[in-house]
């Protein structure tokens, strides 16, 4: 009779470790069972909106309310709001961000100051629509422009770039700051000189997602500058704008005799600049993590 | 190591010193970490300060630049004296420190070229013409025993340096300034014992131009090197010494005798 | 220094470089005005969600003062804002967004900590690195996108499997918004695990529990606090969506009676109707009460859902 291996598993022990395979294996299908309709979505998009890709598409202006020609129009405005709404979000947040990374200490207005941060990334698209009525279009009677719209994205995306950037200003050492206060540098020196240069690809992260999320809204903008149809581009930030993602809802919902492929191209190419954007966002991260100059 | 003879560590006691501290005591939110310090610095003195972990060393030489102004929960009282100046009502903090050079126990590259590290701090102070930096560069570097190792390759990372030689890039961004004062806070913890000597060797070319507190770890360090000593042990100041007579029999504190003979520490 | 100030007094033998230390110079000015600009950029965030509240009120306010029947509002069947007279009961809205937000958990609970736990405490390297980028992406589809794969996509689908006439449903809304909300609470949640020291694992490992047990037993239990504020949060981001629902809920103003109605939800109505109510007008108000609704309740989420993560690093 042959001597058994005295670590090979007990009965029970077997018992456990098949256990043990059959939950990693049902945790996979699981995980897989939320990525794989973002596969399928991709498919869709892709094999139903393909036919309606072409040069043209991008170049020619919309006519017939959406239904025919390309998307030229809807596409310069989503640029033009991104591009506002980043230029108002960047800075205040890096600012904030700067603030809470460098000089805040631990207090009630720095707590409140995060409680509002947490808050801010959760009051619903819509809300942020109303407050943008409220405060831009009327208030600060920008009317319905782009500017007015710019804002309100810009509102909206302010906690994502502030996250983003305080993440990365915290990323670098502390003895840094250390080494150049004791040399008679001033904070605002420490930080122009030291942390910002190296606090990598932080606030290139936070622009992205900036520019991801006002791409992608809706909401905010229908009532605060995005207009259904115009076959003008804009020529300044006071004007109103057809936008991309508003003018998807159009062509899916409102307009009539839509040919089916419009508004599957139309997502394809708003999620093909988000996808891009983001995997810009996720390859600049993963490269900055190989190559730390500390 | 051959101990230095005495003649050239005679101070002129007479002398203004270019520290004064008085009564000075440091806590951080409820902790003490300091009490009631009384010394003075002569110029041009190796000024040791010995003691065990948590005696309050570094947060002496972090008092004496200010660095409080950084510290969320650091709290100082006491008056300190700095060429003559009280620390308490000086109107630009940052001058202060440019004329006070610190070293720490582990050396900190910035992630900047060579050149670059050691022109930061004057750039800082508004100097802009190429020739001056580069003559302060040299001049930094040399003072500082690291020129001839790295004169060819000014443009690489001085993160990228060695341990020793880092200490040194240190050393010389200290010196960049031509500081009056020169703080070293136990250099040596990440420096192998040849590059040890280098730097004290530069420390005592140095003691001819600047002053110099010098905290270590390494009780035979302060005697190769400083004039005086103090050796503080749990926050206080137990004692302050010539040297020489510290190590020779001159203690009069039960305790610095333990700590000299490493009964404990 | 915190003692007493003195008056500077100049020391007769005072070094000429001395003086530098009583001259602001350009860099300390610059350092005050740069300490100012970016403490306004940290208050900015104060002020926003001041401003929001602020604005909005404001809209509602004279509605809220003279007209507001808080029980009808609340508890009224009838959301009909634009026959004569108008009624404003919110209750089917309100129904809605609860029917829909519950369906949307059932689907996103188990699916995102199914996957925060893969990803945290199965999955190694490559793979790891692929699932996270995988969730990551999923997150960033944007919201209008959604709604057109709810209109286009699922509608068929929901009818041909359940075999019904409406496929602009609560069902269909809510495995939009459950798949909308699951990546980020599986992130939050995965968060929550990775906050459960290794010792504690270890530990139990070395008592020969499987990888299993070791999450069943010691890591679940521990990440508690962080799971109910993933879920809350994933709560709040159903809650709040807006597009995407109105396109795939089929927008009825009814209390919808099983998961295949329609139904249409707070956020929802207020988008589909903003454009067409007369500013300052009674609908008009109504519609930013129902905001300043959404604003609190998302308010209530949000601060509970931070007091909870805050809570166990405070304990911790």
């Amino acid at each position: 009779m042959s001597r058994a291996n005295p670590f090979a598993p007990t009965a029970l022990e077997g018992r456990s470790l098949g256990a043990e395979k059959v939950a990693r294996l049902g945790f996979l299908v699981v995980t897989l069972l939320l990525l794989i309709p973002a596969l399928g979505i991709l498919a869709v998009l892709v094999v139903e909106g393909a036919p309606g890709m072409s040069l043209a598409f991008f170049t020619e202006k919309p006519r017939e309310n959406g239904a025919a020609g390309g998307i030229a129009t809807a596409l310069v405005g989503t640029v033009w709001l991104t591009a506002v709404a980043l230029a108002i979000a960047l800075p205040v947040g890096v600012a904030a961000a700067i603030y809470l990374s460098e000089y805040a200490r631990d207090n009630w207005l720095t707590r409140t100051i995060n409680v509002a941060i947490v808050n801010l990334a959760g009051v619903p698209s819509i809300v942020h629509a109303l407050f943008g009525v409220g405060a831009f279009v009327h208030f600060l009677q920008f009317g319905k422009s782009i500017l007015a719209a710019s804002c309100t994205l810009a509102v909206m995306t302010l906690p994502v770039v502030i996250v983003a950037t305080r993440e990365s200003l915290q990323a670098v050492p502390k003895a840094f700051r250390d080494a150049s206060w004791n040399m008679g540098a001033t904070r605002w020196q420490t930080i122009w000189h030291i942390v910002l240069p190296n606090s990598g690809s932080g606030i290139l992260t936070g622009l992205i997602l900036v520019v991801c999320r006002a791409v992608g809204e809706t909401a905010p903008i229908m009532f605060t500058g995005a207009v259904f149809f115009r076959q003008l581009y804009p020529g300044g930030v006071f004007d109103k704008t057809m936008a991309l993602s508003l003018h998807l809802f159009n062509v899916s919902t409102q307009v009539t005799n839509v040919p089916r492929h419009v508004p599957f191209a139309v997502a394809l190419t708003l999620i093909m600049v988000v996808l891009s954007m983001n995997a810009l966002a996720i390859w600049f991260r993963m490269k900055l993590r190989g190559r730390k100059k500390w | 190591m051959v101990s230095s003879p005495a003649a050239p560590f005679a101070q002129d006691a007479a002398a203004p010193a270019l520290l004064t501290v008085r009564g000075l005591s440091i806590r951080y939110g409820a902790k003490v970490a300091l009490q009631g310090v009384d010394l003075d610095v002569r110029p041009n003195e190796i000024f040791g300060i010995i003691g065990p972990a948590n005696a309050g060393k570094t947060s002496f030489l972090r008092a004496l630049n200010r660095m409080d102004e950084f510290v969320p929960d650091m709290r100082v009282d006491g008056a300190v004296t700095f060429a003559g100046r009280d620390l308490r009502t000086i109107r630009n903090l940052y001058a202060l420190r440019s004329h006070i050079g610190v070293v720490f126990p582990l050396p900190v590259g910035l992630p900047l070229s060579i050149y670059d590290n050691v022109a930061l701090a004057p750039r800082l102070r508004g100097v802009k013409a190429k020739s001056e930096l580069d003559g302060i560069v040299e001049r930094s570097l040399r003072r500082a025993a690291l020129w001839d190792e790295v004169k060819d390759r000014l443009k690489n990372l001085g993160s990228l340096l060695s341990g020793g030689q880092q200490q040194r890039l240190t050393i010389a961004r200290a010196l960049s300034q031509e500081p009056e004062l020169l703080l070293l806070d136990e250099f040596s913890i990440a420096v192998d014992p040849v590059t040890t000597m280098r730097i004290e060797e530069v420390l005592k070319e140095l003691r001819q131009e600047l002053t110099i507190v010098l905290v270590t770890n390494l009780v035979q360090q302060a005697r190769r090197l400083a004039a005086r000593t103090a050796f503080f042990l749990g926050g206080r100041c137990v004692e302050i010494a010539a040297t020489e007579d510290l190590f020779n029999g001159g203690a009069k504190d039960q305790r610095t005798i333990d700590y000299l003979e490493g009964r404990f520490g | 220094m915190t003692t007493a100030q003195q008056p500077p007094t100049p020391h007769r033998g005072q070094p000429a470089w001395a003086a530098a230390l009583d001259t602001r110079d350009r860099a300390w000015w610059n350092d005050l005005a740069m300490r100012g600009v970016v403490l306004a950029g940290g208050m900015s965030a104060v002020l926003f969600i001041v401003a929001i509240f602020g604005f909005i009120a404001s809209q509602g306010f004279e509605f809220i003062v003279n007209r507001l029947d808080l029980g009808e509002l609340l508890l009224g069947v009838r959301w009909e804002p634009t026959v004569e007279p108008p009624q404003y009961g919110a209750l089917p809205l309100i129904a809605g967004t609860g029917w829909i937000t519950a369906v949307a958990m059932a689907i996103a609970v188990p699916l995102a900590f199914g996957a925060a736990i893969y990803v945290g405490e199965f999955a190694r390297g490559k793979q790891r690195e692929w699932l996270k980028i995988g969730i990551e992406l999923l997150a960033a589809i944007p919201s209008v996108v959604w709604g057109v794969i709810g209109l286009h996509v699922m509608k068929p689908i929901i009818q041909e499997l359940f075999g019904v006439q409406v496929g602009l449903n609560v069902l269909n809304a809510g495995i939009i918004l459950g798949l909308m909300a699951a990546p980020i609470m599986a992130t939050i949640a995965e968060d929550a695990l990775k906050a459960v020291p290794d010792s504690y694992r270890e530990a139990a490992e070395a008592l020969g529990a499987t990888k299993w047990q070791v999450v069943w037993k010691v890591v679940l239990p521990h990440a508690r606090p962080g799971l109910s504020a993933a879920v809350l949060l994933g709560i709040g981001r159903a809650f709040g969506e807006t597009i995407a629902v109105l396109m795939a809920s089929g927008h009825r103003l009814m209390i919808p009676e099983s998961i295949f109605d329609s139904a249409a939800t707070l956020t929802a109505t207020i988008a589909a109707e903003l454009g067409e109510a007369a500013v300052g007008g009674d609908h008009y108000q109504v519609l930013f009460v129902l905001g300043m609704l959404l604003f609190l309740i998302t308010f209530a989420i949000n601060l509970t859902a931070d007091w909870i993560v805050r809570g166990r690093r405070s304990k911790a």
